[in-house]
């Protein structure tokens, strides 16, 4: 585990580099881009010297790294706001997006694999596996489309785009977040129902789940114990989905006008707001990794194996 | 155990009266799911191919004619410059098609060849390697594809860059894996004893055994592929008008949603169609290539 916990750091101390040389060779020089385009040269020459544009790369990431621990991200070139605090605005709008995604993904995805498991070869299973395709192979935003017209447009059932905060008005910010929340969970959904069903099987299938059979153990019993080893498998691909829902969250952000962490990054994109691009990368990256990193110590709480093996690999 | 008997192959050594490939088609043939995905398949790449062909330019214009209905003159109506949504999906198709199988099959070459050399070697080169896929799979796929589209620039040659390097992590995995588990097999340590050379071993005979394992993984990343390229698109770091593209056209159908609703269907469905189709046809290679199913 200690091991794993090195790892994790070491990948992050090298995804800080990458973000921090990727950032530069965006296209467009950062100076130019703080000064303006039509700006005097010398001010571009004062702007260089100081943020340290004009200093050799690697000091530039060390002096970045050390302030970025300290929480100061620099500030945005649109409007000279600390990053941090842009950062600290929208990150809990697509944490309440994605929280509210593995609810629906969780409900949607764990009950259709489960049904779809114990029900093997019924119209249920048939339904199920269906459904498990289509969400695979539906786009993000596409079904984004599809639910503004049908329950925006048509129905004018919930509204189609735009942001209220929870401690604003809670009933107005769930009406608002329904839909894009249902969005990004159903492509989660689809995923959980196919390794649920998967890993269900393969439990209900195993020896232990026969020998209780034999014994007289009830279908539900039998199910409830086979359900309770699989979750290990739908613990880890909740994890690694993750950044399937991150950037599901920039598409359903982009779609839904909601400005969270998403939308921060391809504004920042267009804008050549490399400040704010940076410090949210490196945010949504370390979050990334260290949600893995929970995932692995979760997966061996739940798999007593890998804790007498001492390791979560 | 004759020299000969140790270094052939598996796959030529193989006792049974029929070809492994036959005994592969059949299993697959009995799969209605499989042989749709098939079916979805085979018809996306000959409407890439065909259609631009057959139908009118995707670009050309008429006024006269904006954001009509679907009707005989045009099969999935038009859109606000007037062009023909029918040409310009099967233009779009074409992009789709380059982007999926371009950018796979990059991944693929970079990724089992490095993959293969790793798993074989192991020692430092793994480790470093292993350390590099881990950083890159540090990055959520989108995010990685969409800094690399706006470093590149936006172009397709530049969007199947994007999306070949994205997957080449896992690909890379996946070789390694393989390469790991075939090279202690027995035909491996003949073909050693033979005196074969490395690179042998690696493309001569780990490679071909792990070809089931690389097949399902490129229809797995195809239809990644195609949503990949049509969400870059959609999010204006993909192929650039007027130069058609789902993605591109879903963007501009945006506007039109209570207006012009079928602008936003048809490019969706054939998004939806085109991945749905390689899932399909994913699933039950897996499923027939499985180990597990020779038997």
């Amino acid at each position: 585990m200690l091991q794993r916990v090195i790892t994790s750091i070491v990948t992050l101390f090298l995804a800080s580099i990458v973000v921090f040389v990727g950032v530069r060779l965006l296209p467009g020089d950062p100076a130019l881009v703080l000064a303006g385009e039509t700006a005097d040269p010398a001010v571009v020459a004062a702007i260089r010297e100081q943020f340290g544009l004009n200093q050799p790369i690697w000091i530039q990431y060390f002096n970045y790294v050390g302030q970025a621990l300290q929480g100061n991200f620099g500030v945005s070139t649109r409007d000279r706001i600390p990053v941090a605090e842009i950062l600290l605005q929208r990150l809990p709008i697509t944490l309440e997006l994605a929280g509210l995604a593995i609810l629906v993904g969780v409900l949607i995805g764990l009950t259709a694999g489960i049904v779809s498991a114990v029900k093997r070869g019924s119209f249920a299973d048939y339904a199920a596996n269906v459904f498990g395709l289509i969400g695979l192979s539906v786009p993000h935003f596409w079904l984004g489309m599809l639910a503004i017209l049908f329950f925006a447009i048509n129905l004018q059932a919930l509204p189609a785009s735009g942001y209220v905060a929870f401690t604003e008005d809670p009933g107005e910010n769930l009406r608002r977040m329904i839909l894009p929340a249902l969005v990004l969970g159903t492509g989660l959904s689809a995923v959980l129902m196919r390794q649920t069903r998967a890993a269900l099987l393969g439990q209900l299938s195993a020896d232990y789940v026969r020998t209780a059979r034999s014994k007289g153990v009830s279908r539900n019993r039998e199910v409830k114990h086979a359900l309770r080893n699989s979750l290990t498998t739908v613990v880890t691909v909740l994890g690694l989905q993750l950044g399937a829902l991150i950037g599901g969250a920039i598409i359903t952000e982009q779609i839904f006008v909601i400005p969270g962490f998403g939308k921060l990054i391809i504004d920042a994109v267009s804008a050549r707001n490399y400040p704010v691009l940076q410090g949210a990368v490196l945010v949504a990256v370390t979050g990334y990794v260290l949600v893995n990193l929970a995932v692995d110590i979760a997966y061996a709480y739940l798999n007593p194996r890998m804790r007498l093996a001492g390791g979560a690999r | 155990m004759s020299q000969k008997m140790i270094t052939a192959k598996p796959k030529a050594a193989s006792s049974t009266p029929r070809p492994r490939w036959q005994r592969v088609a059949r299993r697959f043939a009995r799969r209605p799911m499989a042989v749709t995905g098939l079916i979805l398949v085979v018809g996306f790449v000959l409407f890439a191919i065909l259609g631009p062909i057959l139908l009118t330019d995707p670009n050309q214009q008429d006024f006269t004619a904006i954001l009509q209905t679907p009707s005989f003159a045009h099969l999935l109506g038009t859109d606000d410059l007037g062009r023909d949504v029918f040409a310009r999906i099967a233009n779009g198709a074409r992009v789709s098609l380059m982007a999926g199988v371009m950018s796979t099959a990059l991944a693929l070459i970079i990724g089992i060849t490095i993959g293969l050399i790793t798993g074989f070697y192991r020692g430092w080169v793994d480790v470093v390697v292993m350390r590099i896929v881990d950083v890159m799979l540090a990055f959520p796929f989108l995010i990685f594809a969409v800094g690399l589209a706006a470093i590149l620039g936006a172009s397709l040659t530049n969007v199947i860059i994007a999306l070949a390097v994205s997957q080449v992590p896992e690909v890379i995995r996946i070789a390694r894996g393989e390469a790991m588990a075939i090279r202690e097999q027995e035909f491996v340590s003949g073909a050693v004893a033979d005196g074969a050379r490395d690179g042998t071993i690696m493309f001569r005979y780990i490679a071909p055994n792990a070809m089931s394992a690389f097949i399902v993984q490129a229809t797995v990343a195809i239809p990644a592929a195609i949503i990949g390229e049509s969400t870059l698109s959609f999010l204006g770091l993909g192929v650039q008008p007027p130069m058609s593209s789902w993605g591109i056209m879903l963007t501009s159908a945006q506007q039109y949603l209570a207006q012009a609703p079928y602008l936003a269907l048809f490019p969706g469905i054939a998004i939806a169609l085109t991945a749905l189709g390689f899932n399909l046809l994913g699933d039950g290679l897996r499923d027939v290539l499985d180990p597990k199913e020779t038997r």
